[in-house]
């Protein structure tokens, strides 16, 4: 039950995760994960806060390291080898609940910054790329400016294109909606499904079930640091109406009741 | 709809500000008498009263109805009028006055670079290349200058340095080498290698824990067994080799405050693309957490610029030593206050240019300044 394999499973999965087990000192926040992503798939992970879901993704791109188990990204096991864990880096883009933008840099700096200096590509390909991605989110008039000057929506779209100038065959989003004004939360949404229309291989940490519904081929419930539930590859609708696990259909019931 | 216009803005300015309260009014009334009090006497002494012409101390002075040489009752600035040249070139420089030019022009350069480095046409990436050349070039062309024996300019050993030459020369190279040296220790000190880490423990908390004038001292007498007998090392690199020790640990204290206030996410960001230790530090971290510190890293500078004195101790003269030492002459003795009045009038204008130079600098460096800015265009 604790496996989720979605899109029929034949391809070869890009993320496995197999036994992971992490903890903060004493307390045991990741408890045998087990979970497969195959390329083009995109999962919503949700629960209540403190549940582990952040942290699991977070351990994808080795924000966080694990003490048990095996997590392999796009065919590299992730240990306690830096230069792997770079690699690995640099092909999963990440999008964060504050949006970290790098606020001494102009917009256009922060989306060229890690290709020219990670990735080593001449300034003006990377300066061009960058203005079409800042084009696909829907900003390139902003270029120029700080992102203290934008809006949080803004920021975070600024903050998806930074990630995809990388060209990552990932995305990991962690709460990309929370922080952000209600009236800001469906232009960053509509970037998001964009970029699932595109066949991005996507983890959502998300709480907008309109959102999941939408694109989301499979959804993980999590809490207390285990994945309680997992919807039924393309059934997520069906799977809102009628959990089976007791606690997934107290949560659904809290945050479907809202909207 | 503007704003409604106050009926008499400077009445109520007034009665916010100064009298809007039997306490504020009570303070108010204080500070008027206590200045009624000081500064007309202290006007009195230092201009209405005061000598400024003549040429050697009896032009302060005159014959009371006794027949008897007494102080005049204001100040005498014929002893700076004097004496100015030593104060600013030192002694070596006063006797070959002929030379003088060589620590102006220094000076000049060093004025020249600083007004490059703030002028506003001049982009980022234009004014880190001045400041690259000039950190590199700078230093050498001063000691060139100032040093002499070459072109057949007479040498002036750094010994026969002194005055405020001296000041700037101490000052400004212990800051400009302890700069990346604190930055290094404060990189250093938050290192998850264990040695690198407690080397930077211990070199930032013993130099921080000793007084200068103590480090001074261990510069002077131990610095030669540190090096092979017989090599005699220089007097002012001595007390440059204690005020960059010194200053290193206060400035990497700064900057690790700085450090530690970017936020985490800033550091986790950086990760998630990849770069690793040495280009998210450079790249990210780092200039944000100089923007950061400007405030404690000048603070500690114009500490340092004033604890330059203390090398009076080693022997050398510098601007308020050499005042000190002419205020103790047969011929000038009485008039330290003037003297000192003079050294804490220089002291002042460096210290608050350097403070100005650093509020515009964080003017500069602040991005959501540069936002609020914008948004009023």
């Amino acid at each position: 039950m604790n496996t989720a394999t979605g899109n029929g499973g034949n391809a070869e999965p890009i993320i496995t995760i197999k036994g992971l087990n992490k903890w903060y000192g004493a307390h045991h926040v990741l408890q045998d994960i087990d979970l497969t992503v195959s390329p083009g798939e995109k999962i919503v992970v949700c629960g209540p806060s403190g549940s582990g879901k952040s942290t699991l993704i977070r351990c994808i791109n080795r924000l966080e390291s694990h003490q048990q188990g095996t997590i392999i990204v796009d065919g590299t096991e992730l240990t306690e080898d830096l230069k792997s864990i770079d690699e690995v880096r640099q092909d999963v883009g990440m999008v964060f609940q504050h949006f970290n933008l790098f606020p001494h840099l102009t917009i256009l700096d922060n989306l060229t910054l890690a290709p020219i200096w990670v990735r080593k590509t001449p300034k003006a390909d990377a300066t061009e790329e960058a203005m079409h991605y800042l084009e696909r989110v829907k900003i390139p008039e902003q270029a120029s400016k700080y992102p203290g000057q934008l809006s949080g929506g803004q920021q975070q779209r600024v903050a998806i294109a930074r990630a995809l100038c990388m060209n990552p065959k990932i995305m990991l989003f962690d709460e990309p909606t929370s922080a952000l004004d209600p009236e800001m939360i469906s232009e960053v949404l509509d970037v998001m499904v964009e970029l699932a229309h595109d066949g991005m291989t996507m983890l959502v940490v998300t709480h907008e079930m309109g959102f999941a519904s939408q694109v989301a081929d499979c959804v993980v419930f999590m809490d207390e640091g285990k994945i309680i539930e997992c919807s039924e590859p393309g059934k997520v609708d069906a799977f809102f109406k009628g959990p089976r696990n007791e606690r997934t259909k107290k949560f659904f019931g809290q945050i479907l009741h809202h909207i | 709809m503007p704003a409604p216009v106050l009926r008499h803005p400077t009445l109520h300015w007034l009665q916010r500000n100064l009298f809007s309260s039997w306490l504020n009014t009570f303070l108010t009334l204080l500070g008027v008498l206590l200045l009624w009090q000081l500064l007309p006497p202290a006007f009195e002494w230092a201009v209405v009263n005061a000598t400024f012409s003549g040429s050697d101390s009896d032009s302060c002075k005159y014959i009371d109805e006794h027949g008897e040489k007494v102080d005049a009752p204001g100040a005498c600035w014929t002893f700076v009028k004097i004496r100015w040249p030593q104060f600013l070139f030192g002694l070596w420089y006063t006797r070959n006055f002929d030379q003088a030019w060589r620590p102006v022009l220094a000076f000049i350069l060093a004025l020249a670079i600083i007004t490059m480095l703030m002028l506003p046409f001049i982009t980022p990436k234009r004014r880190y290349h001045i400041a690259v050349w000039a950190l590199l070039l700078y230093p050498f062309m001063a000691y060139a200058l100032l040093n002499g024996a070459w072109l057949g300019l007479p040498e002036a050993k750094t010994a026969d340095w002194g005055g405020l030459t001296l000041t700037l020369v101490l000052a400004s190279l212990g800051i400009i080498a302890a700069f990346p040296l604190g930055v290094c220790l404060a990189l250093a000190r938050r290192s998850r290698m264990p040695i690198v880490k407690t080397y930077a423990v211990l070199w930032i908390e013993m130099f921080r824990g000793m007084p200068l004038i103590t480090l001074l001292f261990i510069a002077s007498v131990m610095l030669p067994y540190f090096f092979p007998a017989g090599t005699e090392i220089d007097k002012v690199v001595r007390a440059i080799i204690a005020i960059t020790i010194f200053q290193s640990a206060y400035t990497a204290e700064a900057i690790r405050g700085g450090l530690s206030a970017v936020p985490r996410g800033q550091y986790e960001a950086a990760e998630a693309l990849g770069f690793g230790f040495w280009k998210s530090t450079l790249l990210i971290t780092l200039p944000q957490a100089l923007k950061i510190s400007i405030p404690a890293i000048v603070n500690s500078f114009i500490q340092l610029f004033k604890d330059t004195s203390l090398v009076l101790i080693i022997g050398l003269l510098e601007l308020l030593n050499v005042i000190q030492v002419a205020a103790r002459s047969s011929q000038w003795k009485g008039y330290e206050a003037e003297g000192y009045i003079f050294a804490a009038t220089l002291f002042f204008v460096f210290c608050y240019s350097m403070s100005l130079y650093s509020r515009g600098l964080e003017q500069r460096l602040d991005t959501s300044l540069a936002a609020r800015r914008a948004q009023q265009d």
